[in-house]
């Protein structure tokens, strides 16, 4: 019976093999992208959208979550690219050279390609498809998460993103912002394929926002590929503040050379549907990595953050430190795997992950693995999940300060601990301004 | 004249079980006034019901502030009309730097009292000043509150704040706890300088030797969740002598 039930596809999953064979002949890429297409969506066919009783995603029942499939969206006309021109002003005061994709569509009059430093190279996915860039891609990079059910459908659909390339020993001062907008007026689906390409010694941030109009039904699945070369040092911040109607799937995929640093920290403060993956391997020994993120949810926003970090060589550390502030009948989902391979001796990894809680109704589930293969590691993890400490609020109140000052004070602390872990100070305080916002707007 | 702080009839319960048990106290302004008593005898209970700490419970009883009932008022209420506590265990905040905390808990208190909020300027001048007189390290103020304090750091940053928020009723729940001779010194010092006509103190203490720093006007004796007797100076002296067996007897 089971399996004449699993037989009968969902009405998404019809929707989105229609949709593939409708748009095949109309997305970019020549026959060879067109085979990896046809590959890709092959297995995302097979297995169908992930429900709970494939573990990875338990918590988050894509196929209960993913009720259709939307229409793939078209390129924003004059009125869409004008409203996206205001797009992450939260981030204004960086002085980042800014990158504007709109409704999964590269926006050259919103893009700042001018005067790029030595050893910068920016180009857009559709003319890597053209010249044959796409191809140009370190081997260990785009092996990562390839049978992914979230990277499956986008490699099957990317229609466009960026292609950041830093050539061996590039300094780049100037942060990096690609501002992905969703701007249309009909329910669509956004498909957007992005590389950090980063050469051994070179230096870059890299900060994506995501963002979209507050009630419009629309789906996005971005991913990123990230290859840090020896010695480099990458700093990467994700922030997602998407529509309060978006179904929002992310996936970073990064490869790490040995002696560098790498940091990513993911930000979310929208969105009815996000699921942030990160899967990133150490392929050299020496090198720090800073893993982190921090959510801020309300009404019933559902967020997942699921990481596997794969200690693949020795000699590597590690810390993963992810937060979450849940109100109303919000639900948060963490999931972080470490994996330290036999040979990854030397090891050290610390994952930590909190939710405050502030409504009875909110959930929050957390899930932390360590798969440790090799016997001389120092690995750890922690995960916690509370209200607001009373005394804490009682003191604070005894002070003078009104609970709800009181309680912003302890969220902003709470918070603040996870993004003490961002480099650059001017993204802290955008991120803490940010979080301000959030807690003044909390009734 | 009518008192600063008059409670009446105090009875008060935590998780069913009594603690204060018709408690009568008057506090008038100008007054030093210290709490004696043998531990469990409802000391800390007694300076948390008059801060608002939400679990314990009024069964009867009326406590007023400058003639004004507050005990339906919230904590932060009770602070800007110029009540202050200061903690037996000052309590850790990770993450809340302690300028910020001092800074929220003045401005919070001015703008309830309908005064302006204080300038940057202003404000670092008289934390410096404070700080100062205290031997506060300004190390300890940019690090979050409290967090990696000795006691008896933790001890003189309540005074820190008492200074700063200059309350008209300080309550001092057993500040001598825990403290050296010097700093003990400095803790008395804080609370001497803030006497003066329209304020009070309440000094909450097991033993005798703080008041030798903080001379008391007025001495209650606490039993049994009762004041069960008030003297001078003298009583004070006359506890460390006895001990606290013949008023134990007395109230039961």
């Amino acid at each position: 019976m089971n399996a004449e039930v699993r037989a009968m596809k969902t009405a998404a999953e019809q929707a989105l093999a229609t949709a593939f064979a409708s748009a095949k002949p109309t997305l970019p890429g020549d026959a060879k992208v067109a085979a990896l297409r046809d590959t890709a969506f092959r297995r995302f066919d097979a297995a169908g959208l992930p429900h709970r009783r494939v573990e990875e995603w338990k918590y988050t029942d894509l196929r209960a979550l993913m009720r259709d499939a939307k229409p793939l969206a078209v390129p924003p006309d004059d009125s869409a690219r004008a409203s996206a021109g205001n797009a992450g002003a939260m981030l204004r005061d960086l002085g980042a050279r800014r990158i504007t994709l709109v409704n999964g569509c590269a926006v050259p009059e919103l893009s700042d390609l001018l005067d790029l430093e030595d050893g910068l190279a920016i180009e857009f996915l559709g003319a890597a498809f053209r010249n044959g860039d796409f191809w140009a891609i370190p081997p260990r990079v785009g092996v990562l998460a390839s049978d992914d059910v979230a990277v499956s459908l986008n490699t099957a659909f990317m229609t466009d993103g960026v292609i950041i390339r830093v050539r061996q020993g590039a300094m780049i001062e100037r942060p990096i912002h690609v501002v992905h907008v969703f701007a249309g007026e009909e329910p669509a689906a956004v498909f957007t394929r992005s590389r950090l390409l980063v050469e051994d010694g070179a230096r870059v941030m890299l900060v994506e926002s995501h963002e979209g109009p507050a009630g419009k039904d629309y789906q996005v699945n971005t991913a990123i590929e990230v290859s840090v070369g020896a010695g480099a040092h990458v700093d990467h911040v994700k922030i997602t503040s998407e529509g309060t109607g978006a179904l929002h799937l992310s996936t970073l995929m990064a490869a790490i050379g040995a002696k560098a640093r790498f940091n990513t920290f993911g930000f979310v403060i929208g969105g009815a549907v996000v699921r942030n993956q990160l899967f990133i391997r150490f392929d050299g020994e020496d090198t720090v990595a800073g893993i982190g993120g921090a959510g801020l949810l309300n009404a019933r926003q559902h967020v997942d953050t699921t990481l596997v970090v794969d200690h693949a060589i020795g000699g590597c550390q590690s810390r993963e430190v992810f937060k979450s502030v849940l109100d109303d009948q919000s639900h948060a989902v963490f999931q972080g795997k470490i994996i330290v391979r036999q040979h990854a001796q030397k090891t050290d990894a610390k994952m930590m992950s909190r939710a405050l809680l502030l409504s009875e109704d909110a959930e929050a589930d957390h899930k932390p693995e360590l798969e440790i293969f090799a016997d001389d590691v120092q690995c750890g993890h922690g995960a916690t999940a509370g209200a607001l400490d009373q005394n804490l609020l009682f003191y604070l109140k005894a002070r003078g300060i009104p609970a709800k000052e009181a309680e912003a004070l302890m969220i902003q602390a709470f918070v603040g601990e996870a993004v003490e872990g961002i480099e650059h100070a001017g993204l802290r305080e955008a991120i803490m301004e940010s979080v301000s916002a959030w807690l003044a707007a909390r009734s | 004249m009518m008192p600063l702080l008059e409670i009446k009839n105090l009875h008060v319960e935590i998780d069913g079980k009594k603690i204060l048990r018709g408690l009568d106290l008057a506090v008038n302004a100008g007054d030093v006034a210290a709490i004696m008593g043998p531990n469990g005898s409802g000391k800390s209970t007694l300076a948390y019901v008059l801060a608002g700490k939400p679990e314990y419970e009024v069964t009867d009883g009326e406590v007023l502030f400058d003639g004004e009932d507050i005990l339906a008022m919230e904590p932060d209420e009770r602070a800007a009309k110029g009540l202050f506590l200061a903690f037996q265990y000052p309590l850790e905040i990770p993450g809340v730097a302690t300028m910020t905390f001092l800074r929220t808990a003045l401005n919070a208190q001015r703008k309830k009292r309908g005064e302006p909020e204080l300038s940057t300027p202003d404000f670092m001048r008289l934390v410096r000043d404070a700080s100062g007189k205290l031997g506060i390290a300004p190390e300890m103020l940019r690090r979050a509150v409290n967090v990696g304090f000795s006691g008896g750091e933790k001890k003189r940053n309540e005074i820190l704040q008492m200074a700063l928020l200059q309350p008209r009723l300080a309550v001092l729940d057993e500040t001598d706890s825990g403290l050296d001779i010097d700093a003990l010194r400095i803790v008395a010092d804080g609370v001497n300088s803030l006497r003066s006509p329209n304020r009070a103190s309440i000094v909450i203490t097991h033993y005798q030797r703080l008041l030798d720093y903080i001379v008391p006007d007025v001495v209650h004796v606490l039993s049994r969740g009762r004041v069960v007797k008030t003297g001078g100076k003298e009583l004070a002296l006359e506890l460390e002598q006895t001990g606290y067996a013949a008023f134990q007897d007395e109230a039961a």
